[in-house]
């Protein structure tokens, strides 16, 4: 059925209303601060050693990741026991860490003075070090690991009950179970998945830092604070977030370059009976355990680290959480309303198309958020004051770094309601805004809560770019957690990460839960 | 022939209980309320589902546990056809799900093939053909298989008049040439009558010895004629 | 009569209120934390001055001259405090300070000169321990001990950059031999300080690079005797806080104001045991019990601006290279 010249009109001007602003805020901040030099720099030699290792720790963080989150969401998606939806829950947990807390957590266990290193002594053995190429990999892992699972349980969600079915009916072996049934939904997703975690691993900075081991484990990121703060080099600055934007740009590229089969739809919202649990229990068991417990182990020593200072905390947290709430509820309405229009516009053209814009929106991962802020400043302080806006900047940027995932949880979604009920609408003769509001929304629930899940809890735990837009009355609850630790105040400062924890777990839950529960699914 | 020794299948909490036997070569329609269970007995026919008492039988044997050994094909009302395999694949899996075939083999999916009427689109893939050509992959497959026992889950439900007859019509070809037994659940009486010349009713837990289906039109149950309506 | 006093009474209360000066103070962010100076500091001033004392926190030292830099000279700041020595230079180099004439009887070692900056606390860089262990007593016995630290980056941390200055002026063409011997002792770098500190106080490395004034925030702040700080024969690094008057600023003279009020008892008293450094000025009181004394003058090493603005990219230069073998 052919569109009305309205509509698609309306489709353009919202899609590239967001592509501009996404721009914008990516390119359009880089050009801003090249402006105030004197053009673009150059990169040393061990700038360019520091590129191709990230390069390569990137790549092996995202495959170990996603290669770990097979068996495990196959697993999860087979058995059923009490408790599976909490359990999916909190695995979304290390992914909404802050990363300062998360990285923490990983040495209370991991470390050389951790969980693991104190019982090899005790057995005698040596302390466990895992500072260098394997901390990297490793806190990557941890921090990435719950995504690709998630992202994979969703292609494991839309294969038709029938199919296992039909699969089983034929005594397949498992080689051909997994050819039959686990390929086509792997070739779906996972080259989406793994290009994702591998931009998030190329542009992270603290972690790579924190547990490197040093300069050598570090990325473009340093080179542009080096350039900022040091040298006061802002052309040297933007041509490195030049580089830095070509690097994930070109990788970007790649992975669309890969043909995406089309989701074939129109499963019915039903868990499907799985014949095959019983088969499988104990390997399945097994990989839900250790899953379990990597990805839990830090987290609860982060909790046991601060749940004894509860009763200490600074009254500042109660305004800082509401602070929070405030910054990350209106980042996530901006989030949804992108990613919605985005969807909307391109979800149904081809693939060209549909690769533009998860592309443009991958931008807000390739950008350092060093020049995103600069940039802005240089935007806006010539005309006001950039303290007066404060929330809706830092809202919006948080918007665009949790945008690359809504994307992709949202365009194949969107794609399938429209292949499976356009039909429908066009027959009964709907209007537009009752097939948005009474069909489009709801089917789209579950792909939404979990969306703006994340964008709600990664909005929670973000610094962001506050500090240049720093309002002295505005405090967040992760600036009040660095102010804490600045000044000495490590004890309340666990406290603190506690509440940030529960509070961004408490809201993912909200909206994951109430997106899943709409449908009225299991 | 096949055997239902007062068997129990458990779904959920529904249970339906049989108790009977199906004669060889017999085309019995399974008819019935919707949610009265008659999905359920399919399924436990076909080993989804393990009976708590009593056994499925098959020519006095009990049948195995998995339902990919029992000597049985099923066909679904939708979701048959392998998306990302193509025609010939997607029939090939019948006999040989790893798609590993022999010269032997292959020759006979292009021989399922041909008497379907489809020879022309074995490279083809599902997204390229219509409800009807879909249907056909569907019977190829069941006609590779060559079981003595086949069941079908409304399979043709969703094709228009037409379509419909011509797809019996194939299935007929199929059943005729190895006496196959077959059991088609439908939920239009006027498909149960072209099919079929017994009936299993399937109601309010239980499912009933398949009867002579002009018969049991005549005269039908109470439940089976709230099913049925004033029509027919 | 009573009503029109009253109204008066008003009347004038609003416009001394409308018409009370606002001074701008562009810091860092630690400065104005709740745990911070800040509070006190504006407490402090506010009572004597008359005016509204408004501080606005930037990131750290060095993001702080950077956001100078970005506003220029349409900041709506008129004082900036919070640069350092290593930083002074390029901050002169702006144009955007003007001359102030600050006196005062400075405790800094070394004593103080500067036409632009004054300063109001200053510190010395140190490793620091749990006191039970027995400490490294210079740079080479560190290195060729097997004993575990954390240190931060120089590009993203200030004590990062104090630490690369500290070997530096301490052995100046050797400085690289000694990074490239301490690279098997260093466990990791961080971003931060704050990072840093919390996987020492986790047990993760022996020694952290922090400040000698840390062992005493543990002892008055949280009655806690086990830290200590290992003290080095080379010396130890100063790092010499400053404010200035930028010269665009509308309140030149509430700032010169607030600039003697920074040197005076009043302020130099908070800072020890809000920001954890030595005051420029010793307050009457003296310093807290449990500060460390400071050092000697030939123990406490320094690079004059000028100097620091030069050697600083040879001596990252060298860093990178050793650490990246």
């Amino acid at each position: 059925m052919a569109d009305s010249t309205i509509a698609i009109i309306l489709r353009i001007i919202l899609g590239g209303a967001v592509l501009a602003a996404l721009l914008g805020f990516s390119i359009g901040t880089a050009v801003a601060v090249a402006t105030q030099g004197q053009g673009l720099g150059i990169l040393s030699l061990a700038d360019w050693l520091a590129i191709r290792f990230t390069l390569w720790q990137a790549c092996i963080s995202a495959g170990l990741s996603v290669g770990i989150a097979i068996p495990v969401a196959r697993a999860l998606a087979r058995q059923s026991f009490i408790g599976r939806q909490a359990l999916i829950t909190l695995l979304g947990a290390p992914f909404i860490l802050p990363v300062i807390v998360g990285v923490l957590g990983l040495l209370a266990v991991f470390g050389r003075a951790g969980w693991i290193s104190d019982f090899l002594t005790w057995a005698g053995f040596a302390r466990l070090s895992i500072y260098g190429p394997p901390g990297v990999i490793l806190a990557h892992v941890f921090f990435n690991l719950p995504l690709a699972t998630r992202f994979l349980l969703q292609g494991w969600a839309a294969v038709p009950a029938e199919r296992f079915r039909v699969v089983h009916s034929l005594a397949a072996s498992p080689w051909a179970y997994f050819r039959l049934i686990e390929w086509p939904l792997l070739r779906t997703v996972l080259p989406g998945a793994f290009l994702l975690i591998f931009l998030l691993c190329l542009t992270s900075f603290a972690v790579a830092l924190a547990v490197g081991g040093g300069p050598k484990g570090t990325t473009i990121e340093l080179a542009i604070y080096q350039a900022f703060r040091l040298d006061f080099d802002l052309s040297k600055a933007a041509s490195l977030a030049v580089v830095q934007f070509s690097l994930c740009g070109g990788v970007a590229m790649l992975a669309f370059l890969v043909p995406l089969p089309q989701t074939d739809g129109l499963g019915l919202d039903r868990l499907p009976q799985r014949f095959d649990a019983y088969a499988h229990r104990t390997a399945d068991c097994l990989w839900i355990f250790c899953a379990t417990a990597f990805l839990v182990m830090p987290l609860s020593a982060v909790l046991f680290r601060g749940v004894g200072h509860i009763h200490n905390l600074p009254h500042q947290v109660i305004v800082a959480s509401l602070t929070s709430l405030l910054i990350a509820l209106t980042s996530t309405i901006v989030c949804i309303a992108m990613a919605l229009s985005l969807a909307l516009a391109f979800a149904r053209r081809g693939m060209a198309a549909r690769n533009l814009a998860e592309g443009v929106g991958i931008l807000g991962l390739a950008t350092s958020p060093l020049v995103v802020g600069t940039g802005l400043f240089v935007m806006i302080f010539p005309f006001a004051h950039p303290m007066t806006f404060a929330v809706p900047i830092t809202a919006s940027v948080n918007a665009m770094m949790a945008l690359p995932f809504a994307l992709r949880v949202l365009m194949p979604a969107v794609r399938e309601i429209y292949t499976d009920y356009l039909h429908l609408r066009c027959s009964l003769n709907m209007t537009r805004w009752f097939w948005l509001s009474r069909i489009v929304l709801p089917r789209l629930s579950r792909p939404l809560g979990f969306a703006a899940g994340l964008a709600v809890a990664l909005s929670m735990g973000d610094l962001g770019v506050i500090a240049l837009f720093a309002d002295p009355d505005l405090q967040t609850l992760p600036l009040l957690l660095y102010r804490l630790m600045g000044a000495y105040r490590m004890d309340q400062a666990a406290g603190v990460a506690v509440v940030l924890v529960a509070q961004s777990l408490a809201l993912f839950w909200i909206f994951d839960r109430g997106g899943r529960g709409y449908v009225g699914s299991k | 022939m096949l055997a239902l020794n007062k068997v129990r299948f458990q779904q959920g909490d529904f249970a339906l209980s049989a108790d009977f036997s199906v004669p060889t070569g017999a085309r019995v329609a399974v008819i019935g309320p919707s949610g009265g269970g008659k999905s359920t007995f399919l399924n436990g026919i076909a080993g989804f589902i393990t009976s708590d008492a009593g056994k499925v039988l098959w020519d006095g044997e009990v049948m195995p546990d998995h339902p990919g050994r029992r000597p049985l094909s099923i066909l679904f009302q939708d979701h048959n056809l392998f998306p990302h395999l193509s025609v010939m694949d997607n029939v090939a899996v019948g006999i040989s799900p790893d798609m590993r075939l022999s010269q032997v083999q292959r020759e006979q999916v292009s021989a399922a093939l041909e008497q379907v009427g489809l020879a022309d689109k074995s490279a083809a893939y599902p997204r390229d053909l219509s409800g009807g050509q879909l249907g056909r992959v569907g019977l190829a497959r069941v006609l590779l298989r060559q079981r003595p026992l086949l069941l079908l889950d409304e399979p043709f439900s969703a094709l228009g008049p037409a379509l419909k007859d011509e797809m019996l019509d194939v299935l007929r070809g199929i059943l005729d040439a190895k006496a196959t037994t077959a059991l088609m659940v439908t939920h239009d009486p006027k498909d149960a009558l072209a099919f079929a010349d017994q009936a299993i009713l399937v109601a309010d837990g239980c499912a009933t010895a398949p009867q002579p289906i002009q018969q049991l039109f005549k005269a039908p149950p109470p439940a089976l004629r709230a099913y049925l309506g004033s029509r027919t | 009569m009573r009503l029109t006093s009253l109204f008066a009474g008003l009347f004038l209360t609003t416009t001394a209120v409308a018409e009370t000066p606002v001074l701008t103070i562009l810091t860092y962010d630690s400065f104005v934390s709740d745990w911070g100076p800040g509070p006190a500091v504006e407490a402090a001033f506010e009572a004597t001055c008359g005016c509204d004392l408004r501080m606005v926190g930037a990131g750290d030292g060095a993001a702080l001259l950077a956001r100078l830099k970005l506003e220029g000279s349409r900041s709506d700041a008129d004082v900036v405090l919070g640069l350092d020595t290593n930083l002074m230079a390029a901050a002169a180099d702006t144009g955007l300070f003007a001359p102030i004439s600050i006196t005062a009887n400075y405790a800094v070692p070394g004593g103080w000169a500067d036409p632009y900056f004054a300063p109001f606390d200053w510190g010395y860089f140190a490793f620091v321990q749990n006191a039970e262990l027995e400490a490294p007593t210079n740079f080479r016995a560190l290195a060729d001990s097997d004993l575990k630290i954390v240190i931060q980056d120089p590009r993203s941390s200030t004590p990062g950059l104090g630490l690369l200055m500290w070997v530096k002026a301490a052995y100046g063409a050797d400085a690289a031999d000694i990074w490239t011997d301490l690279a098997d002792n260093i466990v990791t770098v961080t971003a931060g300080w704050s990072e840093a500190y919390g996987m020492f106080l986790e047990g993760e490395a022996d020694l952290v690079l922090s400040y000698t004034t840390s062992p005493a925030y543990h002892l008055i702040a949280e009655g806690d005797a086990s830290k200590s700080f290992a003290v080095f024969d080379e010396g130890h690094y100063m790092q010499i806080e400053v404010a200035g008057k930028l010269a665009s600023s509308n309140q030149s003279a509430l700032s010169d104001q607030f600039l003697q009020f920074m040197v005076s008892d009043a302020f130099q008293s908070i800072i020890p045991t809000t920001n954890w450094m030595f005051p420029a000025v010793t307050p009457a009181a003296g310093l807290p019990e449990g500060f460390p004394k400071p050092l000697s003058a030939k123990q406490s090493l320094i690079f004059s601006p000028i100097e620091a603005a030069a050697l600083r990219n040879v001596a990252l230069v060298e860093w990178q290279t050793a650490l990246s073998q």
